[in-house]
């Protein structure tokens, strides 16, 4: 039993942040828009929060609408 | 009061327009792409719905590669001068605006070759004479899709072919078409779209932009500016992703909410209703004024082959007199003299005292054309 709640996507821009939360809609998963922890990047953009259980299939649904994303992180 | 001058700016804007823009200042407002705040999303999402929209009219495969800013100049500029090295050779037409034209004299001097192709006096171009101007060194065709003097549509599917067949870029210049004829970058094989957002895509002023192809380096373009994108703020180097490369700065967010308002107008009306409606009305408008003693009308006389736009002279009275009358006795809003499009002049034999022009768009209707004629017909009459 993992108690990892959320994965964070890194992508190269707002649009990018943007595009995925319209493929994730329509795919019926949900995500947030947030600012980019620190932490994992210095850019003053927005990142892609998702549910870690959904992580795999936010994959999936990004990898086959051709979004490109600079990785995906625990949280 | 009748309103002929959508050539230079579509009016009345569609309903939904001005309330997009007051909804944006009012209720939204934020940066979009620049903090991370429920606004500043919501301001992004607005942003890229606009881009989604215009992605969708040209069937753009990817909304990312559609750039915004402030007009079609502006994205011509970026596609010439972000693509075109000295010794590279370009082919043009005789009937571009000096949005086209004034880049590529520019570049001329920087040791980039221009070639323009004669069109008829008609203003329609042979896509062999396009042919016949390639050169080892040609790397791209830069094209009217329709004269903003005479409407006349030029050929470009058949030049896209040309194109494809010789590995050359195709840029095509899409201010007089862009929502009031049908475009498929991918049918047509444009590699760069520049359209711009307040004519007939009936959006606010200051929106425009560029369509870029999956043909098009993006690697080797160099954008107009540098600056601030919201992304890779770590780095001082212009990040070299779309749309980010070209879009540095705080965006026109206001205006793109209109933008994507009179898209979204222009996608439910249908862009092939909205193509009939003008045939209807310029084929109405050119019989008209070609059966008025002392006017002559410019162009090819076919609206199945032109846009909306209609030029003409009447015998006896200068372009500026008959533009100050039509306005002052019959309240008729045109545009006259050169159209910012010399060559074009020059091409149809009406260099250098221009032309009469009647811009209709899509909330034009048949009575207006009727009244214009009549008016017309009374200042030529007048002018015997």
């Amino acid at each position: 039993m993992t108690n990892k709640q959320y994965a964070v996507i890194l992508v190269y821009s707002t649009s990018y942040a943007l595009r995925a939360e319209k493929v994730l809609a329509e795919a019926g998963l949900s995500c947030k828009l947030i600012p980019v922890p620190r932490h994992l990047s210095s850019d003053c953009g927005v990142c892609v929060r998702v549910k870690w259980a959904d992580s795999e299939s936010v994959l999936r649904a990004l990898e086959a609408a051709q979004v490109e994303i600079e990785g995906i992180h625990e949280m | 009061m009748i309103y002929f001058d959508n050539a230079a700016t579509s009016w009345p804007k569609p309903p939904g327009m001005a309330e997009a823009m007051v909804h944006f200042v009012n209720d939204v407002g934020a940066n979009p792409g620049r903090s991370a705040h429920r606004l500043a999303v919501d301001s992004g999402r607005i942003v890229y719905n606009a881009r989604e929209a215009v992605a969708g009219l040209f069937n753009a495969p990817d909304p990312l590669r559609v750039v915004f800013g402030p007009n079609v100049t502006e994205a011509l500029n970026l596609a010439l001068h972000g693509l075109l090295r000295p010794g590279d050779h370009v082919i043009t037409s005789s009937m571009e605006h000096n949005s086209v034209m004034r880049p590529l004299r520019a570049l001329e001097r920087q040791g980039v070759e221009v070639t323009v192709v004669r069109c008829s006096p008609q203003g329609f171009l042979d896509p062999a004479d396009v042919e016949a101007a390639v050169r080892p060194n040609t790397v791209m065709i830069a094209l009217n899709h329709a004269s903003n003097v005479v409407g006349t549509l030029l050929p470009v599917a058949e030049v896209g072919h040309i194109a494809r067949r010789h590995g050359l870029l195709l840029l095509v210049d899409a201010a007089q078409t862009g929502g009031a004829y049908p475009i498929d970058v991918q049918a047509d094989g444009i590699d760069l779209l520049g359209f711009t957002g307040h004519k007939s895509l009936y959006g606010p002023m200051g929106t425009g932009g560029l369509v870029i192809g999956e043909r098009v380096d993006v690697a080797r373009m160099e954008p107009l500016k540098q600056g601030g994108t919201g992304s890779r703020s770590e780095h001082e180097e212009q990040p070299g992703f779309l749309p980010d490369l070209c879009e540095s700065g705080t965006p026109n967010a206001v205006g793109l909410a209109g933008l994507e308002a009179g898209v979204r107008w222009v996608l439910e009306r249908g862009v092939d209703a909205i193509r009939a409606h003008e045939v209807e009305l310029a084929q109405r408008l050119v019989d008209g004024l070609m059966g008025i003693s002392g006017v002559t009308v410019c162009g090819g006389l076919d609206a199945t082959r032109q846009t909306a736009t209609v030029s003409f002279n009447i015998t006896g009275m200068e372009p500026s007199e008959v533009g100050l009358r039509l306005d002052e006795e019959y309240g008729i809003m045109c545009r006259v003299g050169l159209h910012c499009a010399p060559a074009a002049h020059k091409t149809i034999g009406t260099f250098p005292v221009g032309t009469v022009r009647f811009g209709l768009g899509a909330f034009n209707t048949l009575e207006e054309v009727d009244a214009a004629v009549a008016a017309v017909g009374r200042l030529a009459q007048e002018a015997r």
